[in-house]
């Protein structure tokens, strides 16, 4: 399995990172790198093992329908980029 | 003072023979001094330090005082410090004041800590050198050339220095244990789970976890006892009773049974090391413990697996970072994408893109099965490894790293030689187990070498005993690099 370039683009796209030409052509050669390296993985016979996601295999945990938090609105728009009159800044969205 | 220990730095606060705030004070004027040459502090707030140590003193006037009350502590910047910045090593938070505490943080608190400072790290934690972050590089206090390992370098070498009594760090495939072991210290990775990871900026959920670094296994323990316990604001906290991680440091080790992955000691490990690791394994065999030979047949899928998953997982933990709400944001952009792409181009660095990349690839459509799924399939077969050998041994040793610690820029280009430095950690948080990394020797150019000990599932307080006794019979937890003894 190996990226070209094209899929580099592409998932940059994806993850919403802008990069240059020169810039992709560096992240194919080191993401192939590393590919190379997880193609191990493929050869390994893994029918009927159940995949794991949690060391304890641990269930969430439910808790009453209660308000818990208080609003702190104030507080966490005072580290926004960019906030006024309790909003968040951003362009344009819908014209 | 500086070599001194928790226990006996505790006991000279309750005997009045020193105060918090002088200790605070001789430790912030350490990091004054050493700080300049090492960088392994990205934040210093010496008013707060200052406060909170009056604070300690007036609880231990009134006789209120925990068993840590007064004694200073240096926090990985990982962990939201209410108050202070908290960037995570990263251009992205670089102006973050956190608005409220992690868990740990609260719990260090209560029980009268005195934080120092915000110690420097690879950026989102991903690294093996602490070469990643915004803030630049930690020298290792052994040789200033040196890297101190990755990612919680700083934390690392707050303690090798004597900047910090002790300190906090976060492991997800070794960034506890592989810089305890290149700076000389211990430092304990605990079971997933025992450690609440509420307020710590997540990279790898599933693999995440905070644990104590300091000079010896008894400071870890008497640390674990304040940072352990159930914490209903983090989902994959576990419900277990309290606790005593000290309850078995001065357990005899007589027929303790050591099991040796021969795949630990198999290509790749440096001479130099497996000399070291062999002889701290005859030390514990005159200790009374005997060796078996094991097998974890899978752990050489460890590294695949990991840099399928964390990428996987950090993909979307990072894809909080919008540049809305709060963070970094580009200062000149177009419509909504191109500022979610220039915000997160301009304020995460090289690695974390890289593995952002690799996450959101691996999760794309048509490739989920191939490698998320696949990747989770044998993180079991990993786990059921361990397993298999805990029935045949009591503990795990091995070597911490294949090599001591390597130059500034030897590995920067190649980011998969640097992944190859936590080859013996990483399987240990793929199963969720605890791990420790303990000082057993110096190499040629005097750069210190960490024996690895895993144990089972929630055998924390064993380990810590396993480490102890190891350390009562021999002195290179006690070294110390020579430059900053003054």
């Amino acid at each position: 399995m190996s990226l070209n370039l094209q899929d580099v683009q592409r998932v940059a796209k994806l993850a919403r990172i802008a990069v240059s030409d020169d810039e992709a052509q560096a992240y194919q050669q080191q993401i192939n790198g590393i590919f190379a390296l997880v193609t191990a993985m493929q050869a390994v016979d893994t029918e009927g093992i159940a995949p794991m996601a949690h060391a304890q295999d641990v269930h969430q945990r439910l808790r009453e329908d209660l308000v818990t938090e208080y609003n702190q609105r104030t507080v966490f728009q005072a580290l926004a980029p960019q906030a006024a009159d309790g909003l968040y800044f951003v362009p344009q969205v819908i014209d | 003072m500086i070599n001194y220990g928790l226990s006996r730095l505790s006991n000279m606060l309750a005997s009045k023979q020193i105060s918090s705030v002088e200790l605070t004070q001789l430790f912030l004027e350490r990091i004054q001094r050493y700080n300049p040459s090492t960088n392994a502090f990205i934040t210093l707030n010496e008013a707060a330090s200052l406060e909170a140590a009056a604070q300690a003193d007036a609880r231990l006037a009134v006789g209120d005082a925990a068993p840590l009350t007064g004694i200073p502590i240096a926090h990985k910047d990982i962990f939201c410090t209410e108050g202070w910045r908290t960037t995570c090593g990263s251009k992205m938070l670089e102006n973050f004041i956190a608005p409220y505490d992690a868990h740990i943080i609260t719990q260090c608190k209560q029980a009268g800590m005195v934080s120092l400072g915000k110690t420097n790290m690879d950026e989102f934690a991903m690294g093996s050198s602490n070469e990643t972050s915004y803030f630049g590089a930690v020298s290792n206090p052994w040789d200033l050339v040196a890297v101190p390992g990755g990612s919680s370098g700083g934390s690392a070498v707050a303690v090798a220095a004597r900047l910090a009594p002790a300190a906090t760090g976060s492991d997800t495939g070794g960034s506890i244990r592989q810089p305890a072991a290149l700076t000389g210290i211990t430092g304990l990775k605990p079971t997933y789970g025992v450690v609440s990871r509420y307020g710590m900026i997540a990279f790898a959920s599933s693999l995440d976890q905070a644990g104590p670094m300091a000079k010896s296994a008894e400071d870890c323990a008497l640390l674990m006892n304040v940072l352990a316990g159930f914490d209903a604001r983090d989902s994959t906290s576990l419900e277990r009773q309290t606790e005593d991680y000290t309850r078995l440091l001065d357990q005899p080790l007589a027929g303790l049974k050591i099991g040796l992955p021969q795949e630990f000691f198999a290509a790749g490990l440096s001479d130099e090391v497996a000399r070291s690791v062999e002889a701290a394994l005859d030390e514990y065999r005159k200790l009374g413990a005997q060796t078996v030979e094991i097998s974890l047949p899978n752990s050489s899928l460890s590294i695949p697996v990991y840099y399928v998953l964390a990428p996987a997982e950090a993909s979307t933990n990072l894809s909080r970072f919008d540049g809305v709400r709060y963070g970094y944001r580009a200062p000149d952009y177009g419509d909504l994408d191109d500022m979610y792409e220039k915000t997160r181009a301009q304020g995460f660095g090289a690695e974390v893109k890289r593995r952002i990349m690799i996450g959101t690839y691996v999760l794309s459509h048509g490739y989920y099965d191939a490698y998320y799924l696949q990747a989770q399939k044998i993180r079991r077969l990993i786990a059921q490894d361990f397993t298999r050998a805990f029935t045949q041994c009591d503990v795990i040793m091995g070597p911490t790293t294949p090599e001591t610690a390597f130059n500034r820029g030897e590995k920067t280009d190649d980011p998969v030689a640097m992944y190859l430095s936590d080859i013996y950690t990483i399987a240990v948080n793929l199963a969720g187990l605890p791990g420790m990394s303990i000082p057993c020797g110096l190499d040629h150019r005097n750069r210190p070498i960490g024996l690895q000990l895993i144990g089972n599932y929630f055998n924390e307080a064993h380990l810590l005993g396993v480490a102890h006794q190891f350390q009562q019979a021999t002195d290179w937890h006690e070294r110390m690099p020579d430059a900053f003894r003054g």
